[in-house]
């Protein structure tokens, strides 16, 4: 127990402090230490913790604390929130300082230019290696496509389109 | 709290998508700051504690698919902890560095009013809620796993939300159709991670570095 609570801490706050670009950006290497190396859930059930977490409310990754949870209970939670929203936010205390200092240098620009396209390629990858994982059957390639064709064209806010996808699920068309 | 202003939710549905194009939303955002400077210039007394703790844990709760075009109306707009260019700024800066937008944005905020307990109050105040209600979800789902009208159910939110993920990337990667060396750095990015399955820092220390002096080159 004491072991996978280190592993968490060793794990989160490592991501914690590669997370450039949001959230997102991390998720592969979530998956790739919970699923992979640890084997602490299969890409199936980290794919439906994600899902879970994309429906309720708050900051885009609680998957978190739901994978936290979901491997060591209340402690495993409590540690994973820690190591994920700690190093990172000490990181910004003591950032805010230097931000305005040198807020004119061109470093600063090029550095936030650069960082955009490396974050863009990842999150790709996220999206590819959680779509993998979340669509086992046709029916689910096409609620995927579906989902993300609308999400793109319409403004149809993110939280029909995940109610729509479960009511499409639960009637269990094209699935065993 | 979200019908009471009468374009809030029409504003709402205009802005919120799944997490954000960081760079399109920036610009939108400096671009909202000439119309609210005006409205906004008076702001209201600093913050306590408990103003801080609670305004995040109302903004935790009421935010679907991402917290940020809430983060904005309820930081510059409801409250006037800051105005808009200030928020911008500081935006700025959460995106730059590592960690979730919000996440950083409510410690920064916490920080520059009332030092490392404001930050504390802002942070713990905006992933309360939240891991809460993930939990009562998680706890059910465990619950109810067996039942196949939930595994359906569940199967077709993990779809929709795996499309979700894919229109974000989509906008993300749209911006650079027309830079070749920004698509050159993300393909590669992708192939480690998605294909080759590398861990994340030991890509990052490479792309990171070569990424941001082609960006310093090509702005010369």
């Amino acid at each position: 127990m004491t072991d996978t609570l280190i592993s968490l801490a060793i794990i989160f706050s490592q991501l914690s402090l590669l997370a450039f670009g949001g959230g997102n950006t991390i998720l592969p290497e979530m998956q790739r230490q919970v699923v992979d190396v640890h084997h602490w859930m299969p890409a199936s059930e980290f794919s439906a913790l994600f899902a879970l977490a994309q429906a309720a409310p708050g900051p885009n990754l609680m998957i978190v604390t739901l994978v936290g949870w979901h491997v060591a209970g209340w402690a495993g939670m409590l540690v994973t929130s820690v190591a994920k929203f700690g190093p990172s936010s000490l990181v910004t205390i003591l950032a805010l300082h230097a931000w305005d200092r040198f807020k004119d240098r061109p470093w600063r620009r090029y550095a936030q230019m650069g960082l955009v396209p490396v974050t863009a390629g990842i999150v790709a990858a996220s999206a590819s290696l959680i779509a993998e994982a979340s669509n086992p059957t046709a029916i689910a390639w096409a609620i995927c496509a579906f989902t993300a064709g609308l999400a793109l064209k319409t403004r149809i806010h993110p939280l029909w389109l995940l109610a729509a996808g479960s009511l499409i699920g639960l009637t269990g068309f094209g699935q065993f | 709290m979200i019908l009471d202003h009468k374009g809030a939710l029409k504003n709402r549905f205009a802005q919120s998508r799944f997490g954000a194009n960081l760079q399109s939303l920036n610009w939108k955002l400096s671009e909202m700051d000439h119309d609210l400077t005006s409205a906004t210039a008076d702001r209201a007394p600093t913050p306590t504690l408990r103003e801080i703790f609670g305004g995040f844990l109302g903004l935790g709760l009421i935010s679907f698919g991402g917290a940020l075009p809430l983060a904005r109306r309820a930081v510059v707009e409801q409250r006037r902890w800051l105005t808009g260019a200030e928020f911008t700024d500081l935006l700025g800066l959460c995106q730059f560095l590592p960690g979730g937008n919000v996440i950083n944005l409510s410690v920064a905020i916490g920080m520059r009013f009332r030092g490392v307990p404001g930050a504390l109050a802002g942070l713990l105040g905006l992933i309360a809620g939240p891991s809460l209600v993930v939990i009562g979800l998680g706890v059910l789902y465990e619950h109810t796993q067996n039942d196949p009208h939930v595994r359906h159910l569940f199967a077709g939110l993990a779809a929709a939300a795996s499309g979700l993920l894919i229109s974000m990337a989509v906008k993300i990667l749209l911006p650079l159709r027309d830079k070749p060396m920004a698509a050159l750095i993300a393909a590669l990015g992708f192939i480690a991670i998605a294909i080759m399955r590398l861990p994340l820092l030991p890509t990052m220390l490479v792309l990171t570095p070569l990424s941001i002096y082609i960006a310093s080159r090509a702005a010369r």
